[in-house]
């Protein structure tokens, strides 16, 4: 007890425990509250309507199906990235290093903006995707690259300290006991990884479903084929349908609160195994 | 320290298909960007940023993430105070409470305060009894940033305030100095380094916010377009090279964020090895 009865001589903790909650409860906690309070206004057979709405279930479907996707491509190139950014140094490695934040310091509106450029009939890459006979502009390929791009850096950054921390003794044992390189990948070094790789994973996807910015200027918004589901809670707003808009949020808030949960899960056996 | 056993071949395409991965994700966009802004030449590069409603869409996200950040670093600090300092029960709640709004998606952010204060709610009512004008205005998109960036501050302090221990500030207390030079003295000179980062993800963030502040300004031109908002209005009346301009200016502004982030990162990173190594040799 001694211990606790030493810190409290520090002065300051009823007023800023104080702030700290009631800011919560002001900024956090109520605005929340009104947002299920809303979605309770409905009875239940007409939530239940409302968030199975072929509409809603077409929008969580591509939202949260692209953002799978976009995760599964942060995997292998995150990977690839973090590995050789850690073991293989080059020259500029710090400039590339440096680079891999711009997703999170470019605003999405400004991604957004370039990549539909980029994806448009006559943009760089949608002239080199066309001579292949695919159609990137308002389509879920165009989704799934802004969505890749918002989500870039977890994976990497997730990786990066745990490709450091695992040194290369033991792949040099593995090695010096006579294993070939890929058995030295896929016995000694993958299952070490593997708790750092699905967290950044994790990570990747949870910020992909909540992606709104950049989607909308790629994806032309139509509705059962590229509308995602922040579009769909905008649609009932914009009608002024507020317990309907409110209702599609609440599901996907908690299918938001449930992958962060996987995550905490994750990064928990992430660190056992570190 | 590479493998040294990694042939040289394996090695070179590796290296290849890295950097292929960021040109392709990284560097593609970004000359998109500059491309675009400059495509019909320096003159109306200029015309565009000086246009009266980029003008004041500049102001405006300016004057938002002045406010977002202010108010952040004085919750961020108090926060970080009352966790880093104290026990108590709920601690734990308390900071996944905190995190909570980064697992909010944008639009759901801005939503929410367009319930809140929409008039269906006593808040809304009361407020529309006052004439206080909140959704739609400057106070909307404030809050609504508030919202999406109110973990960083918080966040970058805590392990500093953490790694300090109580000390410190107990020997300046018993010494004769009062609460708030303690503060000034002995805490903000030890965390300057991770508030200074936590300002400046949260700058970063204030200033680029598209989904939540689109939900709550209602978008009107020469009152409630931010920066980001009116790249996006831009780009809807086929005014590409406008676009591409305005998005250059935030190009700018996230590249000056990237360096000064890079450079408090190595120096914050320095401050905690020297605290954690500090007590020992004590």
């Amino acid at each position: 007890m001694n211990s606790l009865s030493k810190r409290r001589t520090l002065p300051g903790f009823t007023p800023t425990l104080t702030a700290t909650l009631l800011w919560l409860a002001i900024l956090v906690l109520i605005p929340l509250a009104t947002l299920f309070w809303t979605a309770a206004q409905l009875d239940a057979s007409t939530f239940w309507q409302v968030v199975t709405s072929p509409r809603a279930v077409a929008a969580y479907k591509l939202t949260f199906g692209v953002a799978l996707l976009a995760a599964l491509a942060n995997g292998v190139g995150g990977f690839l990235l973090a590995w050789v950014l850690v073991r293989h140094p080059f020259p500029g490695r710090n400039v590339v290093d440096a680079m891999l934040d711009i997703p999170f310091a470019l605003p999405t509106a400004v991604a957004g903006l370039a990549f539909a450029t980029l994806c448009s009939a006559n943009g760089w890459l949608g002239r080199g995707l066309a001579l292949l006979g695919i159609h990137a502009a308002n389509n879920r390929l165009a989704i799934w690259v802004v969505l890749t791009y918002v989500s870039l850096p977890f994976v990497v950054r997730t990786l990066q300290p745990v490709i450091e921390d695992l040194g290369t003794e033991a792949d040099q044992a593995a090695a010096s006991l006579g294993a070939s390189r890929w058995q030295t990948f896929a016995w000694v070094l993958a299952p070490q990884l593997l708790p750092a790789l699905l967290t950044g994973m994790a990570l990747a996807f949870a910020r992909a479903v909540g992606e709104y910015g950049s989607v909308v200027f790629v994806s032309g918004n139509i509705p059962y084929r590229t509308e995602i589901i922040p579009l769909v809670i905008l649609g009932h707003l914009e009608s002024y349908h507020f317990a309907e808009a409110a209702s599609v949020a609440v599901v996907m808030l908690l299918a938001s609160f449930m992958v962060n949960g996987a995550i905490n899960l994750l990064a928990r056996w992430s660190r056992r195994h570190a | 320290m590479h493998s040294a056993h990694t042939p040289f071949w394996v090695r070179y395409l590796l290296l290849l298909l890295a950097l292929a991965w960021v040109g392709l994700w990284i560097l593609l966009p970004v000359s998109t960007v500059v491309y675009g802004a400059f495509a019909n030449g320096w003159g109306s590069y200029l015309s565009a940023l000086a246009d009266p409603e980029s003008v004041h869409a500049f102001y405006l996200t300016l004057i938002a993430a002045l406010w977002s950040v202010a108010i952040n670093l004085v919750f961020g600090l108090a926060a970080a105070w009352a966790i880093a300092k104290y026990q108590f029960r709920g601690k734990t709640l308390l900071l996944s409470l905190i995190d909570l709004p980064f697992s909010v998606s944008p639009v759901i952010a801005g939503l929410v305060f367009v319930l809140l204060f929409g008039g269906q709610t006593l808040a809304g009512t009361w407020l529309a009894a006052q004439h206080i004008q909140i959704l739609y205005a400057l106070p909307a998109i404030v809050i609504a940033t508030v919202f999406v960036t109110f973990p960083f501050v918080a966040r970058e302090v805590l392990p500093v305030m953490e790694a300090m221990g109580t000390e410190e500030e107990e020997a300046a207390l018993t010494l004769g100095a009062s609460g708030w030079q303690t503060f000034w003295l002995i805490t903000l000179p030890g965390i300057k380094w991770g508030l200074l980062y936590g300002v400046i993800l949260c700058t970063a963030r204030a200033f680029g916010e598209f989904g939540a502040v689109a939900v709550v300004s209602g978008r009107i031109a020469m009152e409630t377009n931010t920066l980001s908002l009116h790249v996006e209005k831009l780009y809807q009346e086929y005014q590409s090279q406008a676009a591409f301009a305005v998005a250059s200016a935030l190009l700018v502004i996230a590249l000056l964020t990237l360096v000064a982030k890079s450079a408090v990162e190595w120096r914050l990173r320095r401050a905690l090895t020297e605290i954690k190594h500090a007590p020992e040799s004590v």
